[in-house]
Order: C-alpha cells, then structure tokens, then sequence
C-alpha cells in the first residue's frame, strides 16, 4: 500500500512541475501590467517603474521563475496584488467555502444520480429509462450560470422559499469557531443550530445548480455501469438462484458497478473544483473558484498560480484516494493501476 | 422489477426535500431580529486595502477611509432642486479644526483643533498626529501625493506643530485649491502614536499595518473586515468633530452580480444600493418600488476620445466629422436610460457661461460627418478600433455597439475592442487606442482643475488623447491660479472653446451617481468622492 | 452497407430520444448553413425605439437591450456556434486521437511522454485553463477554439490510448502482423478504424462541452466580441435582465443553446448504441 502510494505520488511530481512552468508562462503573458494596476490610476511612468523594481518585476522571467520557485519551497506563495494578503492565507480562507459547496452538491447530485441510474438500467429502453436520460441530459445542457440564475429568481424572487444570494451565511449571522472551515460541520460541532440552519439554507441554491449539473455523467455512468454487470453471468446466475430482485440489484450489481461510478465521482469532483467559479460568481460564494476569477481579470499573478498549484495537488490527492478506493472496491486491481 | 423498491427511494427523496423546505424556513425567523440597529449595504466589491494612502489602494477602499478617519475640514451641505442633500465645494467648514484663520499675507493657514477629542483607542488627538498624517500623505508617493500636489501640499516643511492644537500650513503659493485639498479624502487624520508602535526601518509610515487594520477617530470604527465579503463598521460613540451619527452598525456587503443586488432590493432585504446600473436605476425611479437618488456626478464627464497624434486622428476636421456622427440621442436612451445630463446639442457659437462640464455644439448629423469627412480626405472613410473598459461593460458595451453602426453609417468601419479592467488604465497611459470611451471626474469641483488632468501638455493619465497644445495650455494655466473672477471666467470659457472647437474628445454625457434606497431610509448626503458617508444617514 | 443502415434505421425507430436528436441535429445543421439567409432582420441592426420588447408576431423572440431582434440573431448564432464546436472537436478529435493510438500501441517512452502531457493538463482546473489561455492570447473566436480543443485534447487522448491497449493484443491483430502488415498499417489500417466508433461518440458527447465552453467564456466577458451574436453572450446579457423582468433575452438563447447540447449529448448515446457490440446482440 505505501509503495503504491509512493510511486503515485512519484508519477505525479512531473506534471505538477509541468503545471508550476505553464501556469507561470500563462500569467506571465496575460496582457496588463501588474506593476500599473498596484501603482494606481494616477502614477505617472516613474512610479509604476519604481513599483516594477519593487515587485522584482524587471527583471529576466528566467530569475522571475527561480525566485518563484524558491519561495514555493519554502512554502510562500506569494501576495495578491489585489487584496494585499497572503495568498496562501487567502486560499486556506476560501478553500472550504468551495470544499463545502462541491461536497453539498456532489451528495445531493449522487442521492438523485445514483437511483435514477439505477432505476433506468433495471428498465432498459422503457419510457422510465428514456426520461431519465432526458432529465439528466437537459441538466447538463444548460450552462451553469444561467441554472443558477433562473433558480435565485424562481426561488428566491418569486417563490421566497430561500434566503438572499449573499455567500454563505446571512449579513446578521458571524461564523462559526473555525474547525474544519465547513460552516455546517462546525456549527453542529459548536452546537450552533441556528448557524447551521442559516448556513444550509444559503447552501441550498448554489449547490442544487451545481448538482443538476452533474447529475448527468454521474447516473449516465451509473446507468451504463450497472446495464453493463447486470448482463454479466454471475447475474444470471444470482437470479437463476431465485434471489429477490432488490438483493440483486443492490446487493451484487451495484456493489460490482460502483467502480466505473467512483472513477466518474473524482473526475467530477475535480472539475467542479474548477468549474464552480461561475455559480460562485452568481450566488457571491467567497470560494476560490471566484478568487481565481477575479485574479485572472486583475492580471494578479500570484493568486492564479497559487490557485492553480492548489488544484494541481488536490487532483494529485484524489487521484491517489480513487486508485486506494480502486483497491479497496476491487482487489483484483489493488496495486494494477 | 416490482415496483414498491422503486417507491422506497421516491418517497425517500420526498422526505429529504420536505425537511430542506423547513430548515430554509425555520432559519428565516431568526434573521428578522437583529436588523432595526444596523444598515445592510451592498456594493459590487469592497476595499483592497484599508489605508487610502496605501499603494494599490482602489476607488472602493475610500469608503472605509471616509467613514473611519476624520480630516481637518469638510465641506458644508446644500441641497439640490429635486431635495437631494450635496456637499456645498464653496464652503469650508471645520471638522478636526474648530476654526481655522488665514495669515494677513495669506500665504499660511493655521487651524486650532479641537480639544478633548480621541482617537478609538482612547488617546487624545493632537496637531502633532496632524503632521505625521500630512507629512505621510506627500511623502508615500503614488496617488496620495499626486493629490496632495494638486492644492500644492508637496513637502512636510509646509507642515508645522505651532502646540498640541494648534497646526499651521504655510503656502509655497497661492492656491484656490489649498483649502479644499485638506477636505479631501485623502488627507486624512491618523492615530500616529498607535501607527508609530508598527513602524519598521524599511516601513516607517506603517503602510503593512494599516492596510488591513485602521488606527483613526472617525466617526466609526471598523468592526470587521473580510476581503472580498464584507466590511462592518460600529459608531465611535465618543466622537465629536460633529453630531452623532443616528446608526449604530453598518454592514458592506459585497454582491458582483447587479441582478443580486436588485432583487435583495425589491425583496426588501437590504437598505442600501450602491453602483445601480442606469437601467435598474431608470425602471426603479419609474416603479417607485424603492427610492432612488440621482444625483450628476460634479466636474465629471463620460466621453469619446481619440488618440490626437496617430493619423488620421491628427486631423481636426476627422474629429470633428466623428463628433457629428455619433448615436448621441440612441445611447442616451438605450445605454443610460437616460441616466445622465446630456453634453451634447450646445450653442453652436462657443460657451456663454464658465461652468464645466457644459454641452458641446455637436449633434447627430451623419451627413455633415461625411462632408467633413471628405474634406479631410476620406471620401470613403477609414477602419478604425472603438476600445471599451470590460470593466465597465454595463454602459459601454452598448454604446461602443451604437457608436460603431453610426460610426459605420458615415463610412467609418470599426471593430470592437474590450479591454479587462485590470489592463485598462495601463492601456490608456499609453494614449494610443484610436477611438475609446472613457470617463474622468475631478475631487475639486473647478474646470480648470478638470482641464489640467484633461487637457494640458504636462500629458497626465487623464489626457488619455495625448493631447498637446501650447494654446491650450496658456489659457489653463492663466486660470489656474487667477484670483480676478472676471479674468479667471475668461480663461475658463477660452479652453472650453478652444476644447470644443479642437474636439480631441467628444462628451457624451454626466454621470448620474446612482443610489437605491428603501423608503425608510434618509439623511442622504452626495459626496464628490462618490462614497457612502455612513453620518447622515437614519434608519427609521 | 445496407446491413448499417437497416442496423442505423433501428436505433432510430426503437429509441424515440434519439429520433428527436437525429431531428434536433438536422435542424441545428440547416440552422447553420441556412441562418443568415432566412433571418427576417438583420442581427446588427439597432433599433433604440423597440429596445426590450416581450416576443410577439413582429419579433417572435422578442428584442433585446439594443432593440435588436433576437429570433434573427439566435438564428445567425448557430452557425458560429456550431463552428465553434466542431472546429474545437476535430482539433482535439484529431491529436488526440493520434496521441492517444502512439501511447496506446507503442508503450514505452512514448506512453510515458504522452501520459506526463496530459496528466499536466488535466491537473489544470479546466475551465480556468481555458479562461487563462483566451485572456493571454486575446479574445477571438480562434483562440476560443484553440482553448477548448486544448481541455478537450486529454480526453481523446485517454479513450484512444485505452482502446487500443485494449485492442493491441486481440486476436486480428495478430493475424494482420502474421499477415505480414507492417506496424504502421496496423496502427492506421486495423485500429484506427477500430476505435474510430468509439472515438466518434466521444466526439460528439464533447461537443456539447465545447458550446457550453464558450457560453461560460462569455458569461465573465471573454468570450467572442460584441456585437456578434453568439448564444453564451446573448445569455451573459439577457441573466441581469432578467430580475427587471424581461426573461426573454436570456431565455430564448439560453433554451437553443440547450436544445443544442442536448442534442449533441443525445446523439452521443445514439451512437454509443450504433457502435457498441453488446449493445447489438
């Protein structure tokens, strides 16, 4: 087990120094000048100058790229230029705030993923099974943004059923006592029922945008999975043996069908690390999905590499976790991958 | 399949979303308390930085400097036709200063303070805190200084501890703008004793400090800053460089999509909207759902400038005829809402009164564009770019998109260019995009002050034209420091027919300063520095 | 031939889905190429007067901030759109597929090399990827295209190296070698159109992944320039519009530039059902 995961981790260091060299190009040549921006409308050409030798911008990309990467060593990432904090402080601020909004949205995605799946591969080709690739399908099919819109209108403007789009918690509640970061597992851990609520509701609409999104590769998977171990003999002979049609389902199909959907599961997490910045800028989410944005619009290097960086070791993470999953689901691949 | 294992996982989900439904109500009735002390705000960002004198400090972080620091003096108040409360820039009254009185020379001025203030923490507010607060702002570089220059407030000899109330600011020249220069924003007081223990060797104004924590005695006090989210500001209930503010707690909230904005609005669930786009503002005004107030931006324009020194720009009969072909009356209907004062369709035989901004003699006239147009040489007109600030998009976008079809009606083919926020004022300094729209708006309500940005050879970020004329230049600096009215308006109305005649940019409109309000709300004062000033303000 | 088509023939009749898929593509296909001559206005013409007009017989999808009307220019759309995507789709579709095939049928280094690629890419969040490179090279439709195909590249590359690892030992590609074909016939002559089914499905699946692409590009102000009409702008547009009621801007585009999504999606099914063996019995 450990030397599995020490040779993955050892797979990984190559590419997560193709993304530290891309990335650094990629900011690099975004077109603004950083050096003008933190200067202010109304420096002249001598103060951005002296501001450019001040952020060590003047000098060789190549020294530009060494000194970075010493500081990364040493575990700085740098400042924003923008916010004038700490850039890793920031990201360890607004991981959580993405980390809970995916994780929401990834269990409300499986809990409706996984039975229609289910439910469209023990029918195959009926209507049942045609509606649930047209319902999934129509929810991947519409951009994010728009989801998320049309969802605060209905729900909040029309309907009133949910709370203002403010981020994660209503201007009149203050955060829990940071534990974990995620508002609802510390509001439960500070017994705070009243945070907890507050902080569900505002997690409701942003992380069902996210969910209809995903339902789709998920139940697809599901449902392919499932059709393809349902038709396989030990099925077969599992229903020759006269067992109840749930026990086999759910006791043997699913169980041997979860591998595939697991591989989708971290695929999907990982997007959507990436991919919710735009219903975090639909629904104010402090999350870092959003600080990237705003990073790239402001040509602020520092935050965008070290929101890449942080990808990067997250996808490495969960690739590892998914292969030790793997082994576990599966031990004729433990130690194949 | 029978179906009852079917139902077991419907009804199920059914549960799930019946207790969701509850939690989201349930968690509503808590939040009803809680909000008669305190304002809502929202704006679409908030501060970078909480020292307005920091370096990279943006136009949203002046909110927090207003509200949480005093200055020596302020402005008075007037009210406008439609009722709106306005600062008054002909008055000048104390603040930290009691009174204040010029030498019989009148090159210095010497302020007394007034006693038994504090800062926040507690210790008293003395003229020495007022030097260190100057002496800091001509001394950190960048925006605070170019301000402080602008009054000719350049070095911290100016300065001067008479006694512990008593400061005097001795001139290097006679300058109308000396005095309003102490009102703005930027001159702002600081706790230096409290600043000072955070000083560095290589930091002795303490910029790292104060970015993220204020040391001040305004008449707030800042409660919580989360970058990016919110800023909460609680009344400094010991102030007394004026009378106490009638809220006690203020909350900024940060929400980037307008629609958000709008619809926590009409739902009632916020106080105070900054930043509307000109549409909200118009249908709003029109729905009476909640209060808006509009008020013209002062010494501000939006405009169409071209870069004078590329051909075929460098001609004046080119800039004339595209002044004559722009959608003047479409963008004001269609991307302003009608949202501004129109500067356009003047007297076409020059200006009859010295105020600034004033509308300009052109008007839509495709035909006249093109005759100029062939005069100059360009039967058939040119191609051209028409560059937008991305960041600006609300209004810019649809009118760079009029301007274009106009633009093309009179032989003009342009392409649209859409410039991210963060690169625009990089790519203005470089006075070479050919036709751009742009806006620029002086703290000090004086045109010549407006036209020393604008217009003058000495080339400033704001003459995003490039645009050098000697001529232009004696009649600005003839207004600059002229004390004779008479003479002072004939220097005035000599630039703006010189700018008009020129057109090295075309003005399209005033800005409105939109605000929306709920109805509950009062005390709303206009600022030029286009911040919320938290002290009027009532919630009843 | 006629064993296709009978087989095509039945998965279209069997599976009403993707009937109306197949019907949504044509119509999509003919929007493209015909659009611009069947617009009953012109798509750049403004109209301050009619600026935000609810749909009604004269405009069917009502007009935008502009005055512009929307039913023309979500018509013109389609065809950049649909550029978009295609072009995006056969540039990844093309190196991927190769890559992938290299990898796949010559292990080795060469595996190793392709593998680190696109492991560095899809370590990338990939949206923000694609945000980068557009914001760095400058917002046109090339470079948006450029930028999808890049995000879209490993996926090809992954499916095409599985399939023939798979394949790379079965039994008919021993006879072609003990037939005496050369490695390079094999490679293109035998796998290639082995996995092409397959690689075709994927194709069509990330099509819809390229529309939505450039939508979200859009959304943040880098996607395509104004005034072309493209849905994701038209949709970026009509979202603050619509809490001031007028739903119709975002709405119209926002549903074609579903219906084109789903279609694609469903067509991927489609083919997945035409393609895959087990499916066939």
């Amino acid at each position: 087990m450990l030397i599995l995961i020490g040779r993955r981790l050892a797979a990984a260091i190559p590419s997560v120094i193709g993304v530290v060299v891309v990335t650094f190009v990629l900011t690099r040549a975004l077109p603004g000048d950083p050096a003008a921006y933190f200067a202010g409308p109304n420096a002249d050409a001598k103060a951005i100058a002296e501001i450019r030798t001040a952020l060590g911008l003047d000098r060789s990309l190549a020294e530009q790229f060494l000194r970075y990467v010493g500081d990364l060593l040493r575990g700085d990432l740098g400042q924003s230029l923008s916010t004038g904090r700490p850039v890793l402080v920031e990201l360890a601020s607004r991981l959580p705030a993405s980390l809970e909004l995916t994780l929401l949205g990834l269990v409300i995605s499986l809990s409706i993923a996984l039975p229609l799946g289910i439910l469209a591969a023990t029918r195959p080709n009926s209507w049942v099974d045609h509606l649930c690739r047209v319902i999934v399908t129509l929810g991947v099919s519409m951009p994010t943004f728009f989801t998320g819109l049309v969802l605060v209108y209905v729900f909040y403007f029309l309907l009133g059923w949910s709370p203002a789009p403010l981020g994660r918690l209503d201007a009149f509640f203050s955060s829990p006592p940071d534990v974990t970061g995620l508002y609802l597992v510390d509001s439960l851990l500070a017994r705070d029922g009243e945070t907890f609520l507050a902080a569900a509701a505002q997690l409701i609409l942003p992380a069902a945008t996210l969910a209809i999104f995903t339902l789709a590769p998920l139940a697809r998977m599901t449902r392919a999975s499932m059709l393809a171990v349902l038709s396989a003999d030990f099925i077969r002979t599992a229903r020759a043996s006269g067992l109840s049609a749930a026990t086999v389902v759910f006791v043997y199909a699913f169980r041997n069908a979860m591998l595939p959907v697991v591989t989708t599961l971290g695929m999907v997490f990982s997007f959507l690390l990436g991919a919710n910045v735009l219903v975090e800028k639909v629904f104010a989410w402090p999350g870092i999905g959003s600080y990237a944005i705003e990073a790239l619009i402001a040509a602020d290097y520092a935050p965008i590499q070290g929101f890449v960086l942080t990808m990067a070791l997250l996808y490495v993470v969960l690739n590892l976790t998914i292969d030790l999953l793997y082994g576990i689901i599966d031990p004729r691949l433990e130690g194949a991958a | 399949m029978r179906v009852h294992e079917n139902t077991s996982v419907w009804r199920n989900g059914m549960v799930a979303a019946a207790l969701g439904l509850v939690l989201i109500a349930a968690a509503g009735d808590a939040l009803a308390q809680g909000r008669k002390d305190t304002l809502l705000v929202l704006v679409e960002s908030g501060p970078n930085n909480l020292d307005i004198q920091g370096v990279g400090t943006s136009f949203r972080s002046y909110v927090a400097s207003w509200n949480t620091h005093d200055r020596l003096v302020s402005f008075g108040t007037k009210t406008l036709a439609d009722g709106t409360l306005s600062y008054d820039y002909t008055k000048i009254v104390g603040e930290l200063a009691e009174r204040y009185e010029f030498a019989p020379d009148g090159m210095s001025v010497t302020f007394h303070l007034r006693r038994g203030t504090t800062f926040h923490d507690g210790s008293p507010v003395t003229a020495r805190d007022v030097k260190w607060s100057f002496d800091r702002a001509v001394s950190v570089g960048g925006f605070p200084t170019f301000q402080m220059s602008a009054g000719s407030l350049t070095k911290p000899e100016q300065f001067e501890v008479v006694d512990d109330y008593t400061f005097k600011v001795k001139f290097l020249l006679k300058d109308k703008l000396t005095l309003p220069d102490m009102a703005v924003p930027v001159a702002a007081i600081y706790n230096s004793e409290l600043a000072k223990k955070h000083a560095t060797a290589q930091d002795p104004w303490a910029l790292d400090w104060l970015k993220t924590n204020v040391a001040a005695g305004g008449a707030f006090k800042l409660e919580k800053w989360t970058p990016g989210q919110e800023t909460v500001y609680t009344r400094f209930d010991e102030w007394k460089n004026g009378p106490l503010p009638a809220v006690k707690r203020v909350i900024l909230r940060e929400v980037p999509s307008a629609g958000n904005r709008r619809a926590l609005m009409e739902k009632g669930d916020a106080d105070i909207s900054i930043d509307l786009p000109p549409k909200d503002a118009a249908e709003i005004t029109a729905s009476g759902k909640y209060r808006i107030v509009g008020v013209p931006v002062e010494n501000s324009l939006l405009y169409v400038g071209f870069a004078v020194k590329q051909p075929p720009f460098d001609n004046v009969k080119v800039r004339q005829a595209l002044a004559y072909a722009i959608p003047y009356e479409a963008i004001m209907k269609t991307a302003v809402y009608g949202r501004g004062v129109p500067m356009f369709g003047g007297p076409a035989d020059g200006p009859k009164t010295a105020a600034w901004p004033q509308p300009f003699p052109y008007t839509t006239d495709i035909a006249k564009a093109k005759a100029l147009l062939a005069e100059a040489g360009f039967p058939n007109g040119f191609e051209s770019t028409v560059s937008i600030d991305l960041g600006d998009a609300t209004v810019s976008e649809p009118a760079a998109v009029l301007l274009q079809e106009s633009l093309a009606q009179a032989g003009v083919r342009t392409t649209i260019n859409k410039v991210p926020g963060a690169n625009w004022r990089g790519a203005l300094a470089k006075k070479d995009l050919p036709i751009h729209i742009a806006s620029f708006g002086g703290w000090l309500n004086f045109p010549d002050y407006w036209f020393y940005w604008g217009y003058h050879s000495q080339n400033g970020t704001f003459n995003t034209m490039g645009y050098q004329n000697p001529e232009m230049d004696k009649f600005i600096d003839a207004a600059r420091y002229e004390d004779d009215a008479e003479k002072y308006d004939g220097a005035v109305k000599g630039f703006i027919r010189m700018a008009m005649t020129e057109v090295p940019r075309v003005p399209l409109y005033q800005q409105f300063m939109d605000v929306g309000f709920q109805k509950n709300i009062s005390g709303y004062k206009y600022w030029f520095h286009r911040q919320l000033d938290f002290r009027q303000l009532v919630k009843n | 031939m006629t064993e296709t088509l009978r087989h095509v023939r039945h998965v279209l009749t069997e599976n009403p889905v993707t009937l109306l898929a197949a019907g949504l593509f044509v119509f999509f296909v003919l929007a493209a190429v015909l659009g611009p001559a069947l617009a009953p206005y012109d798509p750049f013409a403004s109209d301050a007067a009619r600026a935000l007009q609810p749909p009604s017989l004269r405009h069917w999808f009502g007009t935008d901030a502009l005055g512009r009307d929307i039913f023309s220019r979500v018509l013109v759309a389609t065809r950049l759109d649909m550029t978009i995507a295609i072009s995006s789709v056969i540039l990844a579709f093309a190196f991927g597929t190769l890559a992938g095939l290299a990898a796949g049928f010559m292990g080795g280094a060469t595996d190793q090399a392709i593998g680190r690629l696109v492991d560095t890419i899809m370590a990338f969040p990939l949206f923000v990827l694609a945000m980068g490179i557009v914001a760095a090279l400058g917002n046109t439709v090339t470079n948006i295209v450029l930028a999808t195909a890049i995000i879209n590249f490993p996926l090809y590359v992954r499916v095409a190296r599985a399939e023939t690892a798979q394949r790379k030992s079965a039994g008919f590609i021993e006879a072609a070698r003990l037939s005496g074909d050369g490695e390079a016939a094999i490679l293109f002559g035998q796998l290639l159109p082995n996995i092409l089914p397959i690689m075709m499905v994927q194709a069509s699946l990330t099509m819809g992944y390229a529309i939505l692409n450039a939508a979200g590009l859009s959304f943040i102000g880098l996607g395509v320039r104004p005034p072309t009409p493209e849905w994701g702008i038209m949709v970026a547009e009509g979202a603050g519009l619509m809490i001031s009621g007028e739903w119709w801007v975002a709405l119209f585009p926002g549903l074609v530039l579903m219906l084109a999504v789903f279609c694609f999606n469903l067509l991927g099914d489609a083919l997945r059902d035409i393609v895959d063996p087990r499916r066939r019995s």
